[in-house]
């Protein structure tokens, strides 16, 4: 085990130094040159070769790379273009909103998913586990932004139960949790495509469970069907869930990008988003690389948790 | 390390399971044909493309100059499904709409595959220190969700349908390398793999003659996701305004068109696109499903979450062999 985490970690900060070369060359590659882009046009030559000597943006390519890797290890991040603060000030201020809907619309997720893949599971291959299947692959191949547009039509214009943006004021976490009949609908539009996953991954891992002998031993000893389901069925089929939770990272991002760009939610998507319409690289980079990171985080402590809580690679891998 | 969990693809072509004999020696074109969802899938897909590049043939309609006196109206005699703010029939922007979807969709899901398989193939041949190099350079771009990368390559250059092309093309292949790399890391053990090493086969020729054929089966599957994720893809951008600039139309130009007027309850610019564009998405999903499902050995149970793990598969890496 000891030596497995070992392994793991050393892939994990081998792709975090590629996620860096990544956002390094984007950064790179952008048109027009830096200078001019935080001097202005009328910048004279001498004034831009001041700055490409202060930023370190005259030397090799690769002593640029590992001062970029020492400021990013320093959390410096860069200067947003437009907003002129560094770009570590405005991903921390918004990172904790972020945890909020990622979290509670995986919560959500998991909350609908879980009881529905062990229902069609049960019932696999019949009428209600098709019905249940086809609704979820519907809902999971229409687009998020006219899941958002349809759900804002009927439960914003027609009736007036939710509302449809946030208040531009609110910053803090209290204030947006205060703030529910706007926060449900963005945790709602999220939670719809991952339902999908969970409920579809945890129900093939279920009717492997159920076609099992330990199930079929459960069954013969007298235990009810009900305490087999909880003891045995869904506890394995739990596990690998873990997996997914954290794999499934990116693929939420890119769909709190859409979800906070139409809510108007105050998280790192829509800083994305805008700064992305203002060509504003730094922030756009820096955002990556923080969301690049996180995925690479999150999927080393699934894998870390799941070979923690499955025994048989806890102790098999001695 | 011992794989636990069911032997799906994916976990089969991290390489730590045996195949168990079966292989993809499943995925043959008959077990293709015979299979109900591949041939629903199938079936869907040619009705959509006869109707998006032949239906032009028999339906014609004014798609060049707008007519202020036609905007907005609804299903009637002479439009079937109305028309658009511009005043253009919507029945035949549907079609034309279609064609830049679907020529995209085939494009890259046929070009990503291909780059995928070369990658993978090659770095599961190579195998070792190369090999570990290669893959942390998949890891690092599964990593970054698709569509940040999406936007900030977008802002930088000019779109047309030819660059949307090339850059999901690009951003897609990480996933198919994974995959195809751990096929060839089961290959290269089986008899027939060892039986070429020993009769002295290079290693060039046996990636061109063995494991390239034999990984045919796992590139069904990813094209045909991959034509479904970059319709969808294009039809995000198109929604985000970051596609290509107007005359270009795709059905998620559409979609945003007639979402946009979706206050005003013009709901026939919003139903036609969004049909067509779910039953698109949905048609290519089922048959690469149907595929994974065919080539892990019939196995019930679909791929919606295992082909999560497919594409956004990061740095799990618990199945690895120790090769």
């Amino acid at each position: 085990m000891t030596w497995y985490i070992i392994r793991r970690l050393g892939q994990a900060l081998a792709v975090v130094v590629g996620v860096m070369l990544m956002t390094f060359i984007l950064l790179h590659i952008e048109p027009g040159n830096t200078a001019k882009a935080v001097l202005g046009l009328k910048a004279t030559p001498a004034r831009i070769a001041i700055f490409d000597h202060t930023y370190g943006l005259d030397k090799p390519i690769y002593q640029q790379f590992i001062i970029y890797i020492d400021q990013v290890l320093h959390g410096n991040l860069g200067i947003s273009y437009q907003l002129q603060q560094p770009v570590t000030t405005l991903i921390s201020q918004r990172l904790p909103r972020d945890a909020v809907l990622l979290g509670l619309s995986t919560l959500l997720a998991l909350i609908i998913g879980i009881p529905t893949g062990i229902y069609q599971a049960v019932n696999h291959n019949q009428f209600a586990d098709d019905a249940l299947a086809g609704t979820w692959f519907t809902l999971y191949s229409a687009p998020d932004f006219l899941e958002a547009f349809l759900l804002i039509a009927l439960l914003c214009v027609q009736f007036h139960v939710f509302y449809a943006t946030f208040n531009g004021g609110i910053t803090t976490v209290g204030g947006l949790l205060a703030d529910w009949r706007a926060l449900i609908l963005p945790v709602a539009v999220l939670s719809i495509n991952s339902v999908a996953g969970f409920s579809q991954y945890v129900r093939t891992q279920a009717i492997q469970s159920l076609a099992s002998d330990y199930v079929r031993t459960a069954r013969a000893k007298g235990l009810s069907r009900r305490l087999v389901l909880y003891r045995h069925v869904l506890r394995n089929s739990l596990l690998p869930v873990i997996t997914i939770l954290g794999l499934s990272f990116p693929s939420i991002v890119a769909g709190a990008l859409i979800a906070e760009s139409i809510f108007n939610f105050p998280g790192m998507g829509l800083l994305f988003w805008q700064s992305a319409l203002e060509h504003d690289y730094p922030v756009m980079l820096g955002a990556t690389l923080v969301i690049g990171v996180a995925t690479v985080i999150g999927s080393l402590l699934a894998d870390i948790a799941y070979g923690m809580l499955d025994p048989r690679i806890r102790y098999g891998s001695n | 390390m011992a794989a636990t969990s069911a032997t799906s693809l994916e976990e089969a072509a991290e390489g730590g399971v045996a195949q168990g004999g079966r292989g993809p020696s499943g995925l043959t074109l008959r077990a293709f044909l015979r299979n109900r969802r591949t041939m629903s899938g199938v079936g869907i897909v040619v009705a959509l493309c006869l109707f998006c590049f032949a239906g032009p043939l028999f339906y014609h309609a004014n798609l060049v100059s707008v007519n202020l006196n036609l905007i907005n109206e609804p299903p009637g005699p002479g439009h079937p499904l109305g028309t658009d703010e511009f005043g253009f029939d919507i029945l035949a922007r549907l079609m034309q709409g279609g064609q830049s979807s679907l020529e995209l969709g085939f494009a890259v899901g046929i070009l990503g595959t291909v780059l995928g398989l070369l990658y993978g193939a090659i770095s599961g041949v190579i195998g070792g220190f190369g090999d570990a190099i290669l893959m942390r350079i998949v890891d690092s771009l599964l990593a970054v969700p698709t569509l940040l990368l999406l936007i900030i390559v977008s802002s930088m250059f000019s779109l047309n349908l030819f660059v949307i092309i090339v850059i999901l093309s690009v951003l897609s292949w990480p996933a198919v390398a994974r995959l195809v790399r751990g096929q060839v890391l089961t290959l290269r053990t089986r008899e027939f793999a060892q039986a070429a090493t020993a009769m002295g086969a290079s290693k060039r020729w046996i990636l061109i003659k063995h494991m390239v054929p034999n990984t045919f089966g796992i590139c069904v599957v990813t094209s045909a996701f991959g034509v479904a994720d970059s319709i969808y893809a294009l039809s995000v951008l198109s929604f985000l305004g970051i596609g290509p600039p107007p005359p270009f139309a795709d059905w998620g130009t559409l979609l945003t068109n007639g979402v946009n007027n979706l206050f005003n309850g013009y709901w026939w610019q919003v139903y036609p696109p969004m049909i067509t564009l779910i039953l698109v998405v949905l048609a290519f999903r089922q048959i690469g499903d149907a595929m994974n499902d065919i080539a892990s050995g019939g196995q019930t149970g679909r791929i919606y979450a295992r082909r999560r793990r497919l594409g956004f598969l990061s740095v799990g890496t618990r199945f690895e062999t120790q090769g």
